[in-house]
């Protein structure tokens, strides 16, 4: 499709702003600039122009959306309603405490029920996305340390398996990091665990269920080697949904944890974001904390700067309308909905790799949770067929591709995550399709390698566009 | 008990038993016993239409104002109704970010509109796909800059305080020190500041208070210590005023919330964040490039990954993942929509209405002012009376400037405000004076 950019013409308006009749005021002449590039395109050239750009583009109410770690669940049309209430958008971020007190009280109710669930004293909804909530909340961490006098502990451990943001966000924090090698099972290696902790270690980042979508089983004993050595324990809650009600990352064991509403308590992801990354914390980190915080008294809400506080990580109070829709969210699952939903996820998943695992590798002796990763290692050996072209495949049968080449750790690793909102009919189908390809990876392999066919581009070359940049449109 | 599961009884039983287990629970078994929840201590399930009702209670709870006069950072602007529709449109809200470019061509392309249209309203040559907010990028910004052997940052003037709190956590771990250098008239202070250990000096255009400087002067003075310069920027501004590039900036970023956001009670927003090409490879968050697909078609990926932290883990410039692509793309539907003549009508119906206003102010007995250039926000000066102002104001549903302290208010007009009511307002506080 052609860009905006080559739809303008010269005096083309997609809409008029109103002009008042007030004196024109002209800044001096070297305080104006020159020239001013921008579309110029009716209202209905605009209109279509999205519209069909829309339909270039895959969402959860598009189809199947499996992808490993990001959990695509439905988005329920309610919490968009809510988020677009006027009493909500039409607020002012500084307008005076007694009249945002229906914002206020949100924050605070969800502040509530985000600590109920994860097991957690105290919490801020100011980071805007997950990544955001690792530095947040690893900044607590080492302000915490140094609250202390604790300035050696300057090292976060942090195992293979981990997103990549979790190292990022610690090199961020201004600590070191320590990879460790997980175990046979792909969980944390307790003799490893216990040869890097020391008096230097300021925590360990963790993802319970791993990225490999295993539940962690010796969470308690590594929880006490942590903190025997007088680190702390760091939650990565990417993943969840497979335990929400069912167990707390605060009776694990974790002193600091983030959230991903735009994962678990079903925020859309919008192609890229806005998120909302709520960091938790057990009560010795509270007073670090980003502010402003909500504080109740009596029946009225404030907003109080903490002298301690760690001071801000963002604009205002976060993604205020996002947290909103999780707000939504937990009020209409409640305590039993929640539980019901991550057995759900962790059913779907366990269906679908049940279903899945004759012919394709993947782990058979546990039950996984919320998600399983394959790989293609073999087929790929037998065949030449990679686990990229099993998933560009899969885009001609109408469902989106897993995560792929992730966690580091597996060979052409492929990564589903079914979440607890589709139908036995779309797992159904889905394995349907996982068998077809199975069986043209060995009759044809040529068509997998060359998929996709049906979708609107082909294969794009990712070199070309790294080697010679073209980020923006430049008028020929 | 309400849920989104979809699955009837008989289709759980049948899955169970296609696992080989007897219930779900049974599929938990790695989880320690003693860890299991009893119970979740937060209210039951309520149906669709009693969410409803509670959550519209909240937003009852907030004064929605007919009028507001109040920026600092959030700013009220006229949304046409092309941009709400189209940004809602389920393909959008509910897709992943694009790394599988073959069914998200709709969504990459919205995004390298959208680093266009940034570059082309800051002069810049390259633009991320957006980060979290305006305070957010500026951080990112002087993190860009860091340097062997530079370890001060120089704040330039007056900045919103949220921004500056949040570059001082993002940079004390860092090894950079924060200067704060007024700006007196003859830049003396930053002159005499600038050495070869400053990595970079971020100055806002407008200033936390609305002022508007000769910005290219500064990047002459900056330019010519070797350190980088930054400006953030209020994006409508940029309609007129002199754009980063003009004024010889590395980087230029802002909150883009004014190009088509909701006041939204503080977010989301977005930051965005453009530099020049030589800085291209620094430059943090997602960004889309065009190419061509395997039979020589153009298309568009995600980008330059090679930067990004999950190539590079614990060795990579930024940490950042999400970014804000469905704001993202509402301001592309809203520049679209106003298109060139719109943005400069829009920017110069908020200078000249602020003007206005301000002009109409100087007429009441005992309103004094700071001096200088003003976009559309300026402060004004009445020992004592601030509370009384704002609270005259807020009886009759308009919400006054921002209160700085007990002498002086910051007010913001934009085009949402008619002459009348700034009138109306002017004889109020003439009333209260």
């Amino acid at each position: 499709m052609k860009t905006i950019f080559e739809k303008s013409k010269i005096g083309s308006k997609g809409v008029e702003i109103k002009k008042q009749n007030v004196p024109a005021y002209e800044f001096p002449e070297g305080y104006r600039r020159k020239d001013l590039d921008l579309p110029e395109v009716s209202e209905i050239e605009v209109v279509r122009h999205y519209t069909g750009l829309s339909r270039r583009a895959f969402g959860v109410d598009n189809g199947f959306y499996p992808l490993g770690s990001c959990t695509m669940k439905y988005n329920p049309k309610v919490n968009e309603e809510v988020a677009q209430m006027r009493g909500f958008t039409n607020i002012h971020p500084l307008q005076n405490e007694e009249n945002a007190q229906g914002a206020l009280k949100a924050m605070h109710i969800l502040s509530e029920y985000l600590c109920e669930i994860t097991g957690m004293d105290d919490i801020t909804l100011q980071p805007a996305a997950g990544a955001h909530g690792e530095y947040t909340g690893l900044k607590l961490i080492s302000k915490y340390h140094k609250a202390r006098g604790d300035l050696k502990r300057n090292k976060i451990i942090v195992p293979d398996s981990a997103h990549g943001t979790n190292p990022a966000s610690a090199t961020l924090a201004g600590f070191e990091v320590i990879n460790i090698k997980s175990d046979e099972e792909h969980g944390v290696d307790l003799e490893e665990l216990k040869k890097v902790v020391g008096d230097d270690t300021a925590a360990l980042m963790l993802t319970n269920p791993t990225t490999l979508g295993l539940f962690e089983k010796n969470i308690v004993k590594i929880a006490e080697i942590v903190h025997g050595a007088g680190g702390k324990l760091y939650y990565d809650g990417a993943n969840l949904n497979a335990i929400m009600g069912v167990v707390r990352p605060g009776d694990m064991g974790f002193d600091v944890i983030h959230l991903n509403l735009h994962k678990t308590f079903s925020t859309p992801h919008g192609g890229g974001g806005p998120g909302s990354g709520p960091v938790g914390c057990k009560e010795e980190f509270a007073c670090f904390l980003p502010g402003p915080k909500v504080e109740k008294y009596g029946e009225e809400y404030f907003l109080v700067n903490l002298p301690e506080s760690m001071g801000k990580v963002g604009s205002f109070y976060g993604n205020f309308l996002v947290y909103l829709k999780a707000l939504t969210y937990i009020l209409t699952l409640g305590k039993e909905g929640i539980p019901y939903s991550a057995k759900c996820a962790v059913l779907n998943a366990n269906y679908l790799k049940a279903k899945l695992q004759d012919k394709f590798d993947t782990e058979k002796d546990r039950h996984c949770m919320h998600e399983f990763v394959i790989s293609i290692k073999k087929i790929k050996e037998e065949t030449g067929v990679s686990a990229m072209d099993i998933a560009k495949a899969m885009i001609d049968g109408g469902v989106h591709p897993p995560t792929m080449y992730f966690p580091l750790i597996v060979d052409e690793a492929l990564m589903f995550e079914p979440t607890e909102t589709e139908t036995k009919e779309t797992l159904d189908e889905a394995i349907e399709l996982l068998n077809d390809l199975h069986a043209r990876a060995y009759s044809d392999p040529e068509s997998l390698k060359t998929a996709p066919h049906n979708a609107v581009i082909r294969r794009p070359d990712e070199v070309m566009a790294a080697r010679k940049p073209v980020l923006r449109y430049v008028k020929p | 008990m309400s849920h989104y599961v979809p699955h009837t009884e008989a289709d759980i039983k049948a899955m169970l038993k296609d696992i080989g287990v007897k219930s779900k629970t049974e599929l938990f078994s790695d989880v320690p016993k003693k860890l299991l929840l009893k119970e979740l201590n937060i209210p039951e399930g309520i149906t669709q239409q009693e969410v409803l009702e509670f959550m519209q209670k909240l937003a009852d709870a907030n004064t929605v104002y007919d009028v507001v006069l109040r920026g600092a950072g959030s700013y009220k602007h006229f949304l046409p109704s092309t941009v709400k529709n189209l940004s809602s449109r389920a393909e959008f809200v509910t897709a992943y970010t694009p790394y599988q470019a073959e069914i998200s061509q709709g969504i990459l392309q919205v995004i390298f509109e959208y680093q266009t249209m940034i570059c082309n309203l800051t002069g810049m040559e390259v633009s991320n796909a957006s980060v979290y907010n305006g305070a957010s990028a500026a951080a990112e910004a002087i993190l860009m800059c860091k340097e062997r052997n530079k370890s001060k940052v120089i704040i330039l003037g007056d900045i919103r305080p949220d921004t500056k709190s949040t570059i001082i956590t993002y940079t004390e771990d860092q090894g950079l020190e924060i200067l704060d250098i007024p700006l007196d008239k003859d830049l003396k202070g930053l002159k005499e500041a600038l050495d070869d250990q400053v990595a970079c000096v971020y100055v806002e255009q407008p200033g936390y208070l609305g002022n508007v400087i000769d910005a290219k002067e500064v990047g002459d003075i900056v330019k010519g210590s070797g350190a980088k310069y930054i400006m953030g920027c209020n994006p409508i501004s940029l309609a007129i005023l002199k754009s980063p590039g003009e004024c010889g900036a590395d980087i230029a970023v802002g909150d883009g919330q004014p190009l088509g956001l909701p006041l939204g009670f503080g977010g989301p927003y977005l930051g965005f964040m453009a530099c020049t090409e030589k800085m291209m490879r620094k430059i943090p968050g997602r960004i889309v490039g065009e190419t061509v697909d395997a039979d020589g078609k153009k298309a568009y990926v995600l980008t330059l990954q090679a930067r990004e932290q999950h190539i590079r883990r614990e060795r990579a410039l930024s940490n950042i993942c999400s970014n804000q692509a469905l704001c993202a793309l509402t301001v592309t539907i809203y520049l679209s929509t106003i298109g060139k003549q719109g943005l400069i009508d829009v920017a110069n119906e908020c200078v000249n209405l602020s003007h206005y206003f301000k002009n109409e102010l100087s007429k009441v007995q005992g309103v004094e002012f700071l001096e200088g250039e003003f976009f559309h926000e300026f402060v004004t000066i009445t020992p004592g009376k601030v509370d009384a102002i704002l609270s005259e104001l807020n009886k009759v549903n308009i919400l006054g400037g921002l209160k700085l302290d007990r002498d002086r208010i910051l007010w913001c007009v934009t085009e949402t405000v008619s002459k009348e009511c700034l009138d109306f307002v002017v004889d109020l506080i003439r009333g209260v004076l």
